[in-house]
């Protein structure tokens, strides 16, 4: 299987490329900041779909380890004005560590209970920096923009550098994660999913598992948190809002979670909606609110879960055509 | 050899398993036997540590196994399958198999690498060619017919080389000649493999058949133990099975 793995490093190659060109073909700031947002959710919801999708743990409260991949980062730079690159390792490692902490006491609880004691640990989270005003300015956020030196040349303070610095992070990001799911560890990730008592018979420790795959997540959503504080420049209190997590339950919803890409056509659907809806109306939510009923119901699943199925069933109408 | 001493297990003040005493000769083929609620299922659950037992112990070659936890258990050499199949139905036969070898060698959390680990592939064919199940190696587990789900459980345990084998009603919910056809793998396993294997089992032809040894139990004791030849003239056993107790006058 090692030729998947160069196919896949191809496949990221040839994405960096084709979003580094796309400004060039199609000069839009608007574009330009779709991408960079993009990026910043795309990423934070494929980490989501890590757990909800591959490990079958409906988190209420990911959107905590966005927050903290902000704060962390935007702090880092404003406190210290160390080096972007040690900045954003020392934020990686950070998520890493409160996700550990906490995910050591979520991950043995099931289904509704791990849900809400995510939440409840967002919304601590969440206290913490409304109450804590002399590190992260309370409400206010993180005011007064964050430093971004150059580093070996690359001025993130520029739009064009930070749109390409975001398209390297998001495809690298992905295919790291990509990589995750393709690994032993991966499939062990969908056993623990399909039948965690199985699994435990076989031998597993399901909870060590689980921890690794709370972690990793943890991770990759705060480097979405650390592209969204470098994109407005700062970090405030709805980063690590309940919504934040609901958002990326929503965009699972709308892309499809049995696709590793769902969520990436989710994100892209969502920052759509969002561009167009607001233009029309200000009943923003009542017109999400109203789509997402009609995947629920309609469709039943997120869209690339349909058009899997649509595919499958197309390819099995079709083979036996083809053996007579 | 598995030994069970003085086990008891009871839900809620309701005794399942008393004071069970009971042997299984390493190397045998022993069927466990007793009507509906008897506590066979429940044996099985004490044994493979999906429960504690109140009282009591099982022994393996020496080492006590209560109070350790399943996948201890599991390495202690003692793997079961399930009266309804438990398999990953989202996985086919062959992710599922990989999946299994790579944890039974401890390398379920490796990230560094791709799946499936060539290594693991060859024992993952070799499982899937003894139970035949070569052909429908990329079928979705969920989509396979009820018989090659059970026998992908049973697969399952088997991947994890026990030295015990448990299964519970391997021949639940198929027709006779299905039946016939699962006991008969199961036979050749044991007779291949030459480890020591227990099954619960409803039907008496196939009991009588192919077990080398049989242990009744009934509301949750040993009425009897023994060859097939001393169970089918037990007394007891013909009273448990006809229900004739019921007719004995007070």
């Amino acid at each position: 299987m090692r030729h998947s793995l160069r196919r896949d490093i191809t496949i990221g190659a040839i994405a960096i490329t084709a979003l580094v060109l796309l400004p060039l073909v199609w000069p839009s700031k608007a574009l330009i900041d779709f991408v960079i947002r993009g990026a910043s959710l795309g990423l934070f919801a494929t980490s989501l779909n890590l757990l909800i999708g591959y490990g079958g743990m409906v988190s209420f409260g990911h959107g905590m380890f966005f927050g903290l991949g902000a704060y962390s980062f935007g702090l880092l730079m404003q406190r210290t004005g160390m080096p972007i690159p040690v900045a954003f390792v020392l934020t990686i490692v950070v998520n890493a560590a409160v996700a550990l902490a906490i995910g050591a006491i979520c991950v043995r609880l099931k289904e509704i209970y791990f849900a809400f004691l995510t939440l409840a640990f967002q919304m601590f989270l969440y206290s913490l920096i409304i109450l804590w005003v002399p590190l992260t300015g309370g409400d206010q956020g993180l005011r007064g923009g964050i430093p971004r030196p150059t580093f070996l040349g690359i001025d993130l303070a520029d739009q064009k550098q930070l749109y390409i610095a975001s398209c390297v992070l998001l495809v690298v990001g992905l295919m790291l994660m990509r990589h995750i799911v393709a690994s032993p560890f991966g499939y062990t990730l969908r056993m623990i999913r399909d039948n965690a008592m199985r699994a435990a018979f076989l031998g597993i420790n399901v909870f060590r598992i689980k921890l690794v795959a709370f972690v990793l997540a943890g991770i990759f959503g705060g480097i979405g948190g650390v592209i969204m504080s470098l994109f407005v420049s700062g970090a405030y209190p709805e980063f690590a809002y309940w919504t934040v997590s609901g958002e990326g339950v929503f965009i699972i919803m709308l892309g499809g979670l049995s696709t590793f890409l769902g969520p990436m056509v989710g994100t892209a659907i969502l920052l759509l909606l969002n561009d167009v809806v607001t233009r029309f109306t200000e009943y923003y939510g009542l017109t999400l609110g109203a789509i997402i009923l009609l995947f629920a119901l309609g469709l039943r699943r997120g869209l690339t879960d349909f058009l899997l199925d649509y595919w499958q069933q197309f390819r099995a109408a079709r083979a036996p055509m083809q053996r007579s | 050899m598995l030994t069970i001493e003085r086990l008891s297990k009871s839900f809620e003040g309701i005794a399942a398993i008393s004071d069970v005493t009971l042997d299984f000769p390493t190397g045998s083929l022993t069927a466990v036997i007793g009507p509906n609620g008897a506590g066979k299922t429940t044996l099985f659950n004490l044994i493979s540590g999906a429960l504690r037992a109140d009282a009591g112990c099982v022994m393996l070659d020496g080492t006590d196994l209560v109070g350790l936890s399943r996948t201890e258990i599991v390495r202690c050499g003692i793997a079961r399958a399930f009266q309804v199949a438990s398999i990953f139905p989202s996985l086919t036969v062959e992710e599922t198999l990989n999946a299994a070898v790579q944890a039974h060698r401890g390398r379920a959390a490796v990230l560094g690498q791709r799946f499936p680990l060539a290594d693991c592939g060859e024992r993952a064919r070799e499982v899937m060619d003894m139970f035949g199940l070569s052909k429908k190696a990329k079928t979705i587990s969920a989509k396979l017919s009820h018989g090659d789900q059970k026998l992908l459980d049973i697969a399952l345990a088997l991947v994890l080389q026990p030295r015990v084998l448990l299964l519970d009603e391997p021949t639940a919910g198929m027709g006779t000649e299905e039946r016939w056809q699962m006991i008969e793998k199961v036979y050749r396993l044991w007779e291949r493999e030459k480890m020591t294997v227990v099954f619960i089992e409803h039907d008496m032809d196939i009991v009588f058949k192919i077990a080398n040894s049989i242990r009744v139990l009934c509301y949750g004791r040993v009425l009897a133990e023994g060859t097939p030849d001393q169970i089918r003239g037990n007394a007891d056993v013909i009273a448990a099975y006809l229900g004739t107790e019921h007719e004995v006058e007070p």
